[in-house]
């Protein structure tokens, strides 16, 4: 396979959002391996077995001359037996679509060791949930909404460290697959994502994601979410990624967690 | 008046022919130019840890040996790398790395706008070096840390390498 022309891990691995970033939070990065000298493209898929459900996604994302990126994600979240408990059928399994475009603006992760500016992007995130009649009914106020955020992400190579933090303006429950909006609370909130990964190797890092959400819906709580998690550049374009995470509560079953696996293959 | 032009000017030109007179044996000329370990392009690591895990001069004239050795081998640098003067560069290279990682020597090649104007390197070309140079600190038992220690002292050269 031909260098693509980025360090490795440089690209980031992708989020269950599609977007480039950790595993749970987006980063300023941009997809795929090619520089600002070319198109690259990247596609992903991520399982998580959770305590009472099943999480899993998949995406492709393109990245134009490390300037802007465009990527398409696809999330299954399985109720599996937990489904009849909750009133629905067995396996009942929410869904979504997510569309989402980043641009960065300023500033160089990797190259400008020399200053502290991270490199910044600002994006959004169009998310399109099925079942639109049982979101309603769970109260939530639409099955579609826009996430927008800003990130700034830093590769200190001086201490082999990587950093991210984003400020998400968003309305999402639970990302998004149960809706946007809720009758508890339909506003806006400024939420925070924090990432720091340690270079082992200039192939594996290992890190902590940190995740702030909304509180919507009346009829479950939604806490914050955090992981831990490895990731390693098995070859130039294929990197594995595996971790523990923990959600919290979801729709009424508290302390979901569990190891998740992704594979992403980036060009 | 005219008297002190002159002497500026004969000054200035001693600067300048003092660069060609350090090259060694087998090197090609280079067009006149000023020399200063400012040319090196960043400020050295003032810490013996970080020279001690390069296995000093030694160790760094190993690496960039290997490094230059793997450069031109590799089919995407090696035509990039051909056309120039292999020996100055190995060097240069050798004196830009002992300065920069703190080993007390001099810089006497140029700076990184000037040396790198006519080889067109893009960002690949500049990743694949790190690569390896990555490799040639590897095997040189240099630790991941140190490596980054070193790297992102060279990583703000990409602005002056890199041909836009």
């Amino acid at each position: 396979m031909v260098f693509g022309g980025k360090l490795p891990l440089t690209r980031g691995v992708t989020s269950i959002e599609g977007s480039t970033g950790g595993g749970l939070s987006t980063w300023a990065l941009v997809a795929g391996n090619e520089t600002e000298d070319g198109v690259g493209a990247s596609a992903f898929v991520t399982r998580v077995p959770l305590s009472d459900y099943d999480f899993s996604a998949y995406g492709v994302a393109i990245g134009f001359f490390d300037r802007v990126e465009l990527s398409l994600a696809h999330q299954e979240f399985d109720t599996g037996a937990t489904g009849a408990a909750l009133g629905l059928a067995e396996g009942f399994t929410f869904e979504q679509d997510i569309v989402g475009l980043k641009l960065r603006v300023l500033g160089d992760a990797v190259y400008a060791q020399d200053s502290w500016l991270p490199q910044v992007a600002v994006g959004v995130q169009y998310k399109h949930a099925e079942h639109d009649w049982l979101l309603a009914a769970l109260g939530a106020e639409d099955d579609e909404g826009f996430d927008v955020y800003v990130s700034a992400t830093k590769v200190v190579l001086d201490q082999s460290l990587i950093l991210n933090a984003t400020v998400r303006g968003t309305r999402a429950n639970q990302f998004g697959l149960l809706g946007h909006g809720g009758d508890q609370d339909d506003e806006y909130h400024a939420e925070i994502e924090l990432s720091a990964a340690y270079m082992v190797t200039d192939r594996l890092i290992v890190g902590a994601e940190y995740r702030t959400r909304p509180d919507n819906l009346g009829f479950a709580e939604e806490e914050r979410g955090y992981d831990v998690f490895a990731a390693y550049a098995l070859t130039e374009n294929l990197t594995l990624v595996g971790g523990y995470v923990d959600l919290g509560s979801i729709a009424t079953f508290d302390d979901q967690d569990g190891a998740y696996l992704s594979l992403q293959i980036g060009f | 008046m005219r008297l002190a032009l002159w002497a500026a000017l004969a000054a200035w030109l001693l600067v300048l022919d003092d660069a060609p007179a350090r090259a060694q044996e087998g090197e090609e000329p280079v067009a006149p130019y000023v020399q200063s370990d400012a040319n090196a392009g960043a400020t050295p690591i003032d810490d013996p840890a970080v020279l001690a895990a390069f296995n000093g001069r030694d160790g760094i004239n190993r690496i960039v040996d290997r490094t230059v050795d793997l450069s031109l081998e590799d089919p995407q640098l090696g035509p990039i790398f051909q056309p120039f003067d292999m020996v100055r560069l190995r060097r240069t290279l050798k004196e830009q790395f002992c300065y920069l990682l703190g080993g007390g020597c001099t810089y006497t090649g140029r700076d990184m706008s000037a040396s790198h104007a006519d080889m067109g390197v893009q960002t690949r070309d500049f990743n694949l070096l790190v690569q390896h140079l990555r490799t040639a600190m590897r095997e040189e038992g240099v630790s991941n840390r140190m490596q980054n220690r070193f790297l992102a002292v060279l990583a703000p050269m990409h602005r002056d390498v890199v041909q836009r």
